[in-house]
């Protein structure tokens, strides 16, 4: 598979993901700068970390406007397969590409360690080979990643199984205690509706190699892939 | 003319800055101090133009990128530059 990984000033882990893809994977990948406006050819788009025009005015809102948002956009559109990890999750809620708010953490701290989250099983294809019985550890480095939204909004992503991840403790369980940033209903990582859109807080890129310290985030990429 | 923005964290949404903030002033003696919320202000630089204009600019403005109507709130006024 043909992997585009989106370039903006101030991302800073568009390396780890095109390692991941590259060496890890063994696929294909290619950087691409945001000023770009085609996605022809690819397969999969990741939308890296990092903190893209500084974080200026809210996480994510300058890059949601860049020209290859709009090729996202449509890449989307046709049923290509986009995954935003941290800031790139921020970026995809304000393209509004994904529902919800990303604000700062409850505890207003600049949080980064290890979680524990669980998949829900949601038919999507980014956690189709991954068991929801079990607690998978990928670590978190983020200040806004306090996921936010209204109870009825809440109600339509349980409805709609918009909810790719949840935050839990290493046994499973979702409790208030495992939720590190104060989100809405332990909520790790959310779906689109048409569910080929994931953004998520954690760094499934940064787990994917056994010297790392977890090997847990790789198999989201090999679900991506079809390789589990 | 010159618009000056007031982004505001939107009523009921958690503003962990504001409440520290507030806190803050309780510890200093400032008592009175019932809640805090802490935004942004924004200026906006509109040479040349009526304030209807200038209003209607601001306004989208706003909505298309200043602020996050999931979570924020604001106000504007139009006043004259130099």
């Amino acid at each position: 598979m043909r992997f585009a990984v989106l370039v903006f000033p101030g991302s800073n882990c568009d390396y780890d993901a095109y390692h991941v893809v590259r060496q890890v994977l063994g696929e294909r990948a290619e950087f691409i700068w945001h000023r770009e406006a085609s996605l022809d050819g690819f397969d999969v788009v990741i939308i890296p970390g990092g903190f893209s025009y500084g974080d200026y005015l809210r996480t994510g809102a300058i890059a949601s406007l860049s020209p290859i948002m709009e090729a996202v956009r449509q890449f989307a559109s046709a049923g290509g397969l986009v995954l935003g990890i941290c800031n790139g999750f921020q970026i995809l809620i304000e393209a509004g590409l994904l529902p919800g708010a990303l604000i700062s953490n409850s505890g207003l701290r600049f949080i980064s360690r290890q979680i524990y989250l669980q998949p829900e099983g949601s038919g999507d294809p980014f956690t189709a080979g991954l068991d929801t019985g079990r607690s998978y550890a990928m670590p978190i480095a983020h200040q806004a990643g306090n996921y936010l939204v209204s109870p009825q909004e809440l109600e339509q992503l349980e409805k709609n199984e918009q909810i790719a991840f949840r935050y839990v403790t290493a046994v499973g369980e979702r409790t208030p205690d495992a939720n590190p940033n104060g989100s809405s209903a332990n909520i790790a990582g959310v779906l689109n509706r048409e569910k080929n859109i994931m953004g998520m807080m954690p760094h499934p890129e940064r787990a994917a190699e056994a010297v790392l310290g977890s090997v847990d985030g790789l198999a989201l990429f090999e679900s991506i892939i079809g390789r589990s | 003319m010159i618009a000056h923005v007031y982004i505001t964290p939107k009523e009921g949404i958690l503003d962990p800055q504001g409440e520290t903030v507030g806190q803050a002033l309780r510890n200093l003696g400032i008592d009175k101090v019932a809640a805090v919320r802490v935004g942004k202000y924004i200026e906006i630089d509109l040479p040349g133009m009526a304030r209807a204009g200038a209003e209607k600019v601001t306004r989208e403005a706003c909505e298309r990128l200043l602020v996050n109507p999931n979570i924020e709130s604001y106000t504007f006024e139009v006043v004259k530059g130099d």
